[in-house]
């Protein structure tokens, strides 16, 4: 799924990111507040959705080379998170809707989920 | 090739400042992305640790042509048992490291499933040695 239709689908408003960026793919959707478990589960090309705003969110982002973070609830990234999400050519869109919801929408037009690899780490 | 970090202790804006450094150095020297994030990774949780548990500390890391090497070390509380910091979901972080979505306790968990080598030297009220390596 293209990041533009992400932003069409949630009828989310874009904060950072070019036309170009918003023509890249998405291949699967990971929803989180939580950044340890982000960076513990995720490992394929997602989208992050995530109601937490911090620039760790950003870094966590770069260190998984993910492409767009979606923020619900309608918070609103700080000056910091912005830039360092446009020094990174990281897409941030934000929606009003809420992670449930979110989710439950990308779902239904086709974004599949991130396979969590419980098995490797016995919790 | 070497490379040193300072990391500031309690910044936690800037925490993951030296990881990204190297991860940009790492893809200067044309190393796998899929090796990189692997380093990012782990590097990058061993950074956050070091800012909110020991008031940060200093980073070298070393690239040769068989691997990656990176030593982190601080003179933080230490920790008393390290089999207990290993266990996924066991943290002792503070209120404020859970605002910006750490202390689950997974992170020397995570750096060990990243890394192809951890070994963790401690010793309470003197710091903290973290080694870890990736095999190229």
């Amino acid at each position: 799924m293209k990041i533009q239709q992400i932003l069409e689908i949630l009828q989310g408003e874009l904060i950072c990111g070019t036309k170009a960026l918003l023509m890249e793919e998405i291949d699967y959707g990971y929803s989180c507040d939580l950044m340890s478990d982000v960076l513990a589960y995720v490992q394929n090309n997602v989208l992050l959705l995530t109601g937490l705003v911090h620039p760790q969110v950003i870094r966590t982002a770069e260190m998984l080379d993910i492409k767009a973070i979606l923020i619900v609830r309608g918070k609103s990234p700080s000056e910091d998170m912005i830039r360092m999400a446009n020094e990174r050519s990281i897409v941030m869109i934000r929606t009003s809707h809420s992670l449930f919801t979110a989710s439950g929408l990308l779902f239904q037009h086709g974004l599949l989920g991130e396979e969590i690899a419980h098995d490797e780490i016995h919790l | 090739m070497k490379f040193t970090y300072e990391v500031e202790g309690n910044e936690f804006i800037d925490a993951g400042v030296a990881s990204s450094k190297f991860k940009t150095a790492l893809q200067q020297l044309g190393i796998p992305s899929t090796i990189i994030r692997k380093i990012a990774i782990a590097m990058y949780e061993a950074e956050i640790n070091m800012v909110i548990h020991a008031n940060g500390g200093e980073i070298l890391a070393e690239v040769t042509p068989t691997k990656i090497y990176v030593r982190l070390e601080d003179q933080g509380p230490g920790i008393p048992d390290i089999d207990l910091a290993m266990t996924a979901g066991y943290s002792t972080a503070s209120e404020q490291a859970r605002t910006m979505g750490f202390g689950a306790g997974m992170g020397l968990p995570n750096i060990k499933r990243y890394s192809d080598f951890l070994q963790v030297h401690s010793e309470v009220n003197v710091g903290t040695v973290v080694e870890i390596s990736f095999d190229l």
